[in-house]
């Protein structure tokens, strides 16, 4: 039973992954950050459940904190790249290099 | 050999009397030297006099040791006198003490009388030049360094007189540094002399090594009982510390150009007494080279072949400095072959020692007195006819001329002689070769000093137009007449009645037989010297001599090139040495310096390239970031299975 959310959670996060990898624009890309981080959410609960501990769901809080806080930077250095540069495509954001 | 353990110098008493000052012959010097030197400018009026004075004192302090010495039996006749502890570390001890033997007070007497002769003499010579003070400085410090040389009781004090010495004749040679064939040649001989000093070094280290202590006592005491290679070993390198000091072969290349000094300076040091330290100290280390007949083979085939190339060098030299410097090479040999003959030579190394410090000091002033007055001049060939002109110096140089040769009945007949007869009554086949280069060496003797005779004071004249030769004063001449006198008497006074024999036997032992005067071998040594004279004749006073040198053959051009002993000295160590730098440099540039830049250049080149993968692009970072953390996970599986 637990094997089929375990597949969700793999197709999720490679979903997730893939996002990232391709998409220019820094809000999809933010995205698909935190559909991975649901997508491991759901196989440490899958997990907690198949094991019958609670260690899993635990884990599952703080990643969702981590991931508030994340949205809560992220979108505020979004917000202000997109200020200066009206832009929010991650290539345009290039400065920082050798 | 064993009779030497009973050797007097291992029983010396401690010093009473007018002995127990004995220190003071090295102080009234060495004060002289310091206050010449840290006086300065304001000594200049009377540092002359007080360098002489100092010299004088020191002479003084000599005489009353000597009168003490002959008033004690012989066999009491060492005395130690204790300064202080030097250095004592562990087991290792040197105290300087003063060893006065009739050996050291031999010395102690010529090196303060003819040294203080000379030390006047320079007053006269020196006059014009206005750092006069700083040469008597010089002098009174090389007095000071050769009496603590001779007057050591261990090695290590020995060394340090050694060093002095040199230091002293480095100044003295390069005291006209302004002109760079000085500087130079005072250079070469410092540097010359290092090689020998090394020699020295080593065999004072191997001493300590062998008999735990340098002490000559002790080294002479035990000198038996080590290992014979041993002994050899520390033979050879005394011998290479006195070939290096008395410019002897393979180390003489420095004497010749030594002549750039002052001619006082050419007489007290590299005539009269620094030059024959080599002498005393194979003399003064007899036990060892007792025990090693190698070692005493090599020193007289050292001293054989010197004695030849000296004069032969001697025969060719137009400069008459350098004449005399290639006979005292010459005649140093002599001492040499003398000292390495063992008991029968030693009086006679010695007794020759002493009777050349007078007739080759006298020479070399004489030769300075003619200089004075033919404008600094040494070229002999613009000489010619002073006799008329310098009656006083022609007097006393043909008496140190007749010494030098061998005229009968004058110093060096008694001492050369008796060299001579000693190599041949050494027997066998080598005997009879060292006899026969003897006897061909005083033949040439005769020949290059009736030619710088002849050249100098005898023929035509051939003076430069601005030359008008003089007499030169008193303060030169009465030196002269006194260092004549000792030509004359010295041999004689010492060798007749085997004199200097008895005086020295507490120190070298007892000869086995008794000197004979008149051998087959003195008439031939005559012979020689006639024919000698005849050839220089024939060459120098029948025919003009030409005011150029002619182009001359291969010998002559050999001997004027000192027969080829810079070229050697360049070609074998001069050359590979700076080929060797070369080679070590170009490894330190290309092989050291290289495998260091080229490490530095590869990580720079590399972190270089490597920057280029920080492109700015955050999906090419999310995708090594992908990449890498699926190759973390693919590796944490595979060794999970």
């Amino acid at each position: 039973m637990t094997g089929h959310y375990l597949a969700l959670s793999a197709i999720l996060f490679t979903i997730g992954a893939v996002g990232v990898l391709i998409r220019r624009n820094a809000i999809v890309i933010f995205m698909c950050v935190e559909l991975m981080l649901n997508a491991t959410n759901l196989a440490f609960v899958s997990f907690s459940r198949m094991h019958g501990t609670l260690d899993g769901q635990i884990i599952a809080f703080f990643v969702m904190v981590v991931a508030a806080a994340e949205v809560v930077v992220g979108l505020a250095i979004i917000m202000a790249i997109f200020r200066s540069r009206k832009s929010s495509s991650v290539d345009d954001a290039n400065l920082l290099k050798y | 050999m064993t009779n030497l353990l009973a050797d007097p110098q291992l029983h010396a008493q401690a010093a009473q009397g007018a002995q127990s000052g004995a220190w003071l012959l090295i102080a009234f010097p060495l004060a002289g030297a310091a206050i010449l030197l840290l006086g300065g400018r304001r000594t200049d009026k009377w540092g002359h006099l007080l360098g002489v004075a100092m010299s004088l004192a020191s002479f003084v302090v000599g005489v009353a040791a000597f009168v003490q010495m002959l008033g004690q039996p012989g066999e009491g006749r060492t005395r130690l006198v204790h300064l202080y502890q030097w250095v004592s570390v562990g087991s290792f001890k040197a105290d300087v003490n003063l060893l006065i033997d009739p050996l050291s007070i031999s010395f102690v007497l010529l090196i303060t009388g003819v040294g203080s002769l000379i030390h006047i003499y320079s007053i006269g010579y020196m006059a014009e030049d206005p750092e006069r003070r700083r040469f008597f400085a010089y002098l009174n410090l090389f007095i000071a360094s050769m009496l603590l040389l001779v007057l050591a009781d261990n090695y290590l004090t020995l060394y340090v007189g050694w060093e002095g010495v040199g230091l002293a004749s480095y100044l003295l040679i390069g005291f006209w540094q302004h002109k760079p064939s000085a500087a130079t040649a005072a250079k070469k001989a410092f540097i010359v002399n290092r090689v020998g000093d090394f020699g020295l070094s080593v065999a004072i280290m191997l001493m300590f090594l062998t008999f735990g202590s340098i002490n000559f006592q002790d080294v002479f005491g035990h000198a038996s009982g080590a290992s014979h290679g041993t002994i050899t070993a520390i033979g050879l390198l005394l011998l290479l510390g006195a070939c290096g000091k008395s410019a002897q072969l393979p180390l003489q290349s420095w004497l010749l150009d030594a002549m750039e000094g002052p001619t006082p300076v050419s007489a007290l040091i590299h005539a009269a007494t620094m030059v024959t330290a080599g002498v005393y100290l194979v003399v003064r280390s007899h036990v060892i080279f007792e025990l090693s007949r190698e070692a005493r083979l090599l020193v007289m085939i050292v001293g054989a072949a010197t004695l030849i190339f000296g004069a032969i060098i001697g025969c060719a030299k137009d400069d008459i400095k350098k004449a005399l410097a290639g006979s005292t090479m010459s005649q140093i040999g002599y001492m040499m072959l003398a000292a390495g003959i063992g008991k029968a030579g030693y009086v006679f190394a010695i007794a020759h020692l002493i009777a050349h410090g007078f007739f080759k000091a006298g020479l070399f002033l004489g030769a300075g007195s003619v200089m004075h007055g033919m404008n600094d001049d040494v070229d002999m060939r613009k000489y010619g006819a002073l006799r008329k002109f310098m009656p006083t110096t022609f007097a006393t140089f043909g008496l140190g001329y007749l010494a030098i040769i061998g005229f009968p009945g004058l110093s060096g007949w008694w001492t050369k002689d008796g060299i001579i007869d000693a190599a041949f009554e050494k027997g066998g086949t080598s005997g009879q070769i060292l006899g026969w280069t003897a006897l061909i060496g005083a033949g040439i003797t005769a020949y290059y000093m009736s030619r710088v005779m002849f050249m100098t004071f005898f023929g035509e004249k051939r003076w430069d137009d601005d030359v008008h030769p003089h007499e030169s004063p008193k303060i030169m001449t009465i030196p002269l007449i006194l260092l004549a006198l000792g030509s004359i008497a010295m041999g004689a006074f010492l060798i007749a009645g085997d004199r200097f024999a008895n005086f020295l036997a507490p120190v070298v032992g007892e000869p086995e037989a008794a000197h004979k005067l008149i051998t087959p071998y003195t008439l031939l040594v005559f012979a020689l010297m006639v024919v000698g004279i005849g050839l220089a004749y024939l060459q120098y006073l029948r025919r003009p001599v030409p005011r150029t040198a002619p182009a001359g053959r291969f010998p002559v051009v050999a001997a004027r090139k000192d027969l080829y002993g810079d070229a050697l000295n360049e070609s074998l160590f001069m050359r590979p040495g700076q080929w060797l730098t070369r080679l070590t440099v170009y490894f330190d540039g290309r092989g050291v310096d290289g495998v260091v830049n080229g490490v530095a250049a590869f990580v720079g080149g590399t972190s270089g390239r490597l920057r280029r993968v920080q492109t700015g692009f955050v999906r090419s970072y999310a995708l090594s970031m992908f990449f890498g953390a699926a190759l973390v996970i693919g590796a944490l599986l595979l060794v999970r299975i």
